[in-house]
C-alpha cells in the first residue's frame, strides 16, 4: 500500500516526539502515565482490529487483558520464570485461551456473540476472584518483578520502561498496519462489510473471523503482560466489564476502523481523566453521557471527523467559484451521509 | 428439602423471567440488546429504597410509584438513546447501551455510595406450606410474577395496543403498512420493561439486598435466558427463566455455593457449542 | 451441462419454499428463471450458493455433490452471485471494492501478511490487475477511483457483476440484476451480459423483467410457489397457458417493463 508523504513524515515526527519525551517532560509522574497510556492503547489497537476492521464486537477484552496479565505475573511470581520467557508465554497462552473461546463464540451472529463474550468475559473475571490458589483472589497478586535486563540496560526505573512499553507500541502498530493494509486485512473488511457478500466471493468467515479474535487477544495479552510488570500489583479488577468499556471510549474517541484511533483515543482520555483527577469518581457519569452523544454525533471518532473535514475542504477547493453555493451544500451534505454510514 | 429447593427455584426464576421478560420484548421491535436494562434494574431497586426509607410510605406504593418513575426513565433512554441510534451500526448502538449502564451505575454508587443496603419489608415472616417452610417474601415474588405475566399475555393478546407490539415485533414493515405508530409502540415497550424490571428488584431486594453493581449478575443471566429462549420469545423467556432459577437452586443445594453463578454461563458455553443459534426460534409469539 | 439440479426441496417449518425443482443449466447458456413474486426464486439461488441446506435434493457442478457446502466453497469451486442488493461497501473506492474478488485465488495469510513476502506482493498486484480487468469488462474504468456510495444505481450494480467476475467463476447466478434501473441502462445490463457469455461465462439469472428475459434467455424455468410449472425457450414459455395463468392469477404483467 502506498502511502503518502504526509503521512510517512507525520509518523516520523510523532515517533521523535515520543523518543523525546522523557528527556524533555522531568516529572516521572507525567512519563509513568504515558507509559500506561502505551500499555492501553496496545491493548485498544487488538480491540480495533477485532471491531473496527472484522466488525465483531467482543465484550470480553479485558478478560484476555487480566489472562495476560495474571499469566505473565503468576509465571514470575510463584513459578520463578524470568520475565522475558513469561511474557512471551503470557502471550501465548492468552492466544491459545483465545483461540478456544473464538472457536465457540465465533459460531454465533452478531448479537449473540456480543452478549457470548460479555458472559465469557464476566467468567474470567470471576474465575480470577474466585481462584485463589492461584491468582490470589481479591488479596491481589504482589511483588511481581521488573521486566529482565537486556544485556547492560536494565529496567527498573519509570524511564527506562517507558521506552520498553514504546517499543512495544511501535510493533503493535506496525503489525496490525501490515495485517491491515495487506489482503489478509481485505478478508477482514469484507466481512466487517457484509457476511453475505464475504462468503459469496470466497471468504471463509469462521477462518478469518478467528483469525482476528486470536491476534486481538494476542495484543490484550502482550498489554496484559506489560502492565503486570510495569504496575507490579493485579487485582481481579482488571478483568472487569468496566475495562472493556474504557478501552471502547478510547477506540471510539479515537475513531474505531482507522490506525490513528486507537492512539488518540487512548492517549487524549488517559491525559484528559489524569487532569481531571478530582473527578476519578464521578468518571463514567461524564464518559458515559459523553460516550453516547459520541456514538450519536460523531460515530467514527476524532479520525472520522478529520476525515469529512478533509474531504468537505477538498471538494470546496475542487469547485470552481460560479458553481459554490448550492452544488456545495448538496455535495457537502452527501459526504456528510456518505461518512455517517 | 426437595419441595423447600423447588419454592427457592421457583422464587429466583420468577425474578430472572421478570427481567428476561423485559429484555425479550425490547430485542422482539428493537433488534438490540438492551445491556442498560440491568441498570434499570437496580434503579428500580433504589427508587423503591427511597420511597420506603426517606419518604416512609408503603412497600407497595412504593414499589407502584417506582414503576412509573423507572418505566417513565426506560422510555427516556429509549428517546435520547436508542430512538437517534435506530440506522447506526449494531456495534454502536450496543456500545451505546453499555455507557448507558456504566452512566447509571456511576450515578447511583455517587449518590448513594457502593455499600449494600437493606430494604425492609412488611412480609419478613416464614410460612409452612405442605411441611416446607418458605418466607412470606419469596412466596409474594412467585405470585406477583405469575399475575404480571398473566397480566402482560391479556395485554399483550387481548388488547388493540398491546398487539400492536406484537405487529411490530412480527412484521415491522407490515406494521407501518397498517399505520401503526412505532414511536409509541417502543415508548411502551420500553415502559413495560422498565415496570417489569423495577417489581422484580423490588420484590427481591429485601432478600438480595440493594446496592449498585445488583444489576450485574441478574443482566447477564437474563441474557442467557434470552438467548437460550429466543430473542423475542416470551414463552422462551419464561420457561428459560424458571429452569435457570431451578438449576441454580438445585445445583447451589447439592453441588456447591460458590460457583452457582456460574451455572447459567456454563449452560451459555454448553449449549451454544451445539446450537450456535440458540435453542428457539425468534420472533415475538 | 454445468449445473444439474435434482429434485431439489427446502422446507421452512410447514412452508415449502422450493418443491422438488430440477433444472440442468448448460455450459455457454443463459438459463434464466422467473415466477410471480414469493415463487421461491432467492430461495433457490441461496440453495445453490449454500446459504441454507436443502431439505432434499441434490446439486451437481461440474460433476461434484455441492448441496451441502458452505457459500464460501461454493465460490471457491466457481459459482459466483450477486444480490438483489448490491451489499458493496459504500465507503471504498469501486477499485478497492473489486480487489478483494480474487481473495479466493490467492495464498496469502497472517506470515506474509506481517513480512510482506514475495507471494504477498505477487498476489496484491494480481488481484488489483484482475481487478482493473473485470472493472474493464463492464465498462466502469473511468469510476475507478470513485467512492461506491457517489456512483449511480447502475453503475453499482455492474461493480456488483465485476466484483463476481474477479472471482473467475465458470457460472454466474445474477439475482435481479434490472432491477431499480431504466429501460436503457437495462439494455445495456443485456449486452453486459451478452459479452460475458461470449467470453466464456455460464449464466444464470432471475429477472422479473419481461422483454429482456424474452431477449435474453436460451432457456427459462418459471416457477409458481415453489413449483415448476413450465420450462423451455422462451417462444414455448410465452405461449405456455399454466405460465399465463401464473402472472395473470399472481398480479404480474407478462409485459411488466417497470420494477
Amino acid at each position: 500500500m502506498r502511502i503518502s508523504v504526509a503521512k510517512r513524515y507525520g509518523t516520523l515526527a510523532l515517533l521523535a516526539i515520543a523518543i523525546l519525551f522523557p528527556l524533555v517532560v522531568q516529572r516521572e509522574y507525567f512519563i509513568y502515565v504515558m507509559t500506561l497510556g502505551y500499555i492501553w492503547a496496545i491493548s485498544v489497537y487488538g480491540m480495533n482490529l477485532l471491531a473496527g476492521y472484522t466488525g465483531q464486537l467482543s465484550l470480553a477484552h479485558a478478560g484476555f487483558f487480566a489472562i495476560g496479565a495474571y499469566a505473565t505475573g503468576i509465571l514470575t511470581v510463584k513459578a520463578q520464570v524470568p520475565f522475558w520467557p513469561a511474557l512471551l508465554l503470557g502471550c501465548i497462552i492468552t492466544a491459545i485461551i483465545g483461540f478456544f473461546v473464538g472457536l465457540i463464540s465465533l459460531r454465533t451472529k452478531e448479537h449473540y456473540f456480543a452478549i457470548f463474550t460479555l458472559c465469557v468475559g464476566f467468567i474470567l473475571f470471576l474465575l480470577i476472584e474466585r481462584w485463589d490458589e492461584l491468582t490470589e483472589g481479591v488479596r491481589g497478586l504482589i511483588g511481581i518483578p521488573y521486566p529482565g535486563a537486556i544485556g547492560p540496560i536494565t529496567f527498573e526505573s519509570v524511564t527506562s520502561q517507558y521506552y520498553l512499553v514504546l517499543f512495544f507500541l511501535v510493533l503493535t502498530i506496525f503489525v496490525i498496519y501490515r495485517i491491515v493494509n495487506s489482503l489478509v486485512g481485505r478478508s477482514f473488511i469484507a466481512i466487517r462489510n457484509s457476511e453475505e457478500l464475504a462468503q459469496t466471493i470466497g471468504i471463509h468467515l469462521m477462518k478469518n473471523k478467528l483469525l482476528s479474535f486470536v491476534i486481538s487477544t494476542f495484543f490484550a495479552g502482550l498489554a496484559g503482560g506489560l502492565y503486570a510488570s510495569f504496575v507490579r500489583f493485579l487485582g481481579p479488577g482488571i478483568g472487569n466489564i468496566t475495562v472493556t468499556f474504557d478501552m471502547l471510549t478510547y477506540l471510539l474517541v479515537g475513531g474505531i476502523g482507522s490506525m490513528a484511533g486507537p492512539l488518540i483515543g487512548t492517549l487524549l482520555i488517559t491525559w484528559i481523566t489524569q487532569s481531571l483527577q478530582f473527578l476519578q469518581d464521578y468518571r463514567m457519569i461524564i464518559f458515559g453521557p459523553i460516550l453516547v452523544l459520541l456514538i450519536i454525533y460523531m460515530p467514527y471518532g476524532i479520525v472520522g471527523a478529520a476525515r469529512t473535514l478533509w474531504a468537505k475542504y477538498k471538494l470546496r477547493k475542487a469547485l470552481p467559484p460560479e458553481m459554490k453555493a448550492p452544488a456545495v451544500k448538496e455535495s457537502l451534505q452527501q459526504v456528510e451521509e456518505g461518512s455517517k454510514s | 428439602m426437595i419441595a423447600q429447593q423447588l419454592l427457592n427455584g421457583l422464587a429466583m426464576g420468577s425474578v430472572y423471567t421478570l427481567v428476561a421478560l423485559g429484555l425479550t420484548l425490547v430485542y422482539g421491535i428493537l433488534h438490540i440488546p438492551n445491556f442498560a436494562h440491568g441498570a434499570i434494574y437496580m434503579v428500580g431497586a433504589f427508587s423503591t429504597y427511597v420511597f420506603t426509607i426517606s419518604m416512609g410510605w408503603n412497600y407497595w406504593l412504593a414499589i407502584l410509584l417506582s414503576i412509573i418513575v423507572v418505566g417513565l426513565l426506560s422510555v427516556l433512554m429509549e428517546r435520547i438513546v436508542f430512538y437517534p441510534l435506530r440506522h447506526a451500526t449494531p456495534i454502536h448502538a450496543k456500545i451505546a447501551a453499555i455507557g448507558v449502564l456504566l452512566f447509571l451505575e456511576a450515578g447511583a454508587q455517587a449518590i448513594w455510595g457502593a455499600e449494600f443496603k437493606m430494604l425492609p419489608t412488611p412480609y419478613d415472616k416464614v410460612v409452612n406450606l405442605f411441611g416446607v417452610t418458605i418466607t412470606q417474601q419469596k412466596l409474594i415474588i412467585i405470585v406477583a410474577a405469575i399475575l404480571l405475566m398473566l397480566a402482560l399475555h391479556y395485554f399483550l393478546r387481548h388488547t388493540t395496543t398491546g398487539s400492536t407490539i406484537i405487529a411490530m415485533a412480527q412484521n415491522r414493515e407490515g406494521a407501518f403498512l397498517v399505520g401503526i405508530n412505532a414511536n409509541r409502540v417502543s415508548m411502551m415497550t420500553f415502559f413495560i420493561a422498565g415496570g417489569l424490571a423495577t417489581v422484580a428488584a423490588s420484590l427481591v431486594a429485601p432478600i438480595n439486598l440493594v446496592f449498585p453493581a445488583m444489576g450485574h449478575l441478574v443482566i447477564m443471566k437474563a441474557f442467557v435466558i434470552v438467548v437460550l429462549g429466543g430473542m423475542g420469545s416470551i414463552p422462551g423467556a419464561i420457561v428459560g427463566g424458571y429452569i435457570l432459577g431451578l438449576a441454580e437452586a438445585f445445583g447451589g443445594a447439592f453441588i456447591s455455593t460458590d460457583y452457582k453463578d456460574i451455572i447459567a454461563f456454563l449452560l451459555l458455553v454448553i449449549i451454544f457449542t451445539f446450537k450456535p443459534t440458540g435453542l428457539f426460534a425468534k420472533g415475538v409469539q | 451441462m454445468l449445473l444439474q439440479v435434482e429434485k431439489l426441496t427446502k422446507r421452512f417449518g410447514g412452508l415449502v419454499a422450493v418443491n422438488e425443482v430440477d433444472l440442468t443449466v448448460e455450459k455457454g447458456k443463459i438459463t434464466a428463471i422467473i415466477g410471480p413474486n414469493g415463487a421461491g426464486k432467492s430461495t433457490f439461488f441461496n440453495l445453490i450458493s449454500g446459504f441454507f441446506p436443502p431439505t432434499s435434493g441434490r446439486i451437481r457442478f461440474q460433476d461434484q455433490d455441492i448441496t451441502r457446502m458452505r457459500p464460501d466453497q461454493v465460490a471457491r469451486l466457481g459459482i459466483a452471485r450477486t444480490f438483489q442488493t448490491t451489499h458493496l461497501f459504500e465507503q471504498a473506492t469501486v477499485l478497492d471494492n473489486i480487489i478483494v474478488g480474487y481473495r479466493l485465488r490467492t495464498r496469502s495469510g497472517l506470515w506474509d501478511a506481517i513480512f510482506r513476502t514475495p507471494r504477498l506482493k505477487k498476489e496484491e498486484r494480481e488481484s488489483r490487475e484482475k481487478a482493473y480487468e473485470a472493472l474493464e469488462f463492464v465498462g466502469l474504468t473511468g469510476m475507478a477511483d470513485r467512492l461506491v456510495a457517489d456512483i449511480p444505481q447502475e453503475a453499482k450494480k455492474r461493480v456488483a457483476i465485476a466484483l463476481a467476475m474477479a472471482t473467475q467463476p465458470s457460472l454466474v447466478l445474477l439475482d435481479e440484476p434490472a432491477g431499480g434501473i431504466n429501460p436503457e441502462e437495462t439494455d445495456g445490463l443485456a449486452e453486459l451480459i451478452r459479452k460475458m457469455v461470449q467470453s466464456g461465462l455460464t449464466i444464470c439469472l432471475v429477472e422479473h423483467k419481461m422483454k429482456m428475459i424474452m431477449n435474453l434467455a436460451d432457456k427459462i424455468m418459471v416457477l409458481n410457489h415453489g413449483t415448476k410449472i413450465a420450462e423451455g425457450t422462451p417462444e414455448e414459455i410465452q405461449k405456455n397457458p399454466a405460465v399465463i395463468e401464473a402472472y395473470l392469477g399472481g398480479g404480474a404483467d407478462a409485459d411488466n417493463q417497470a420494477t
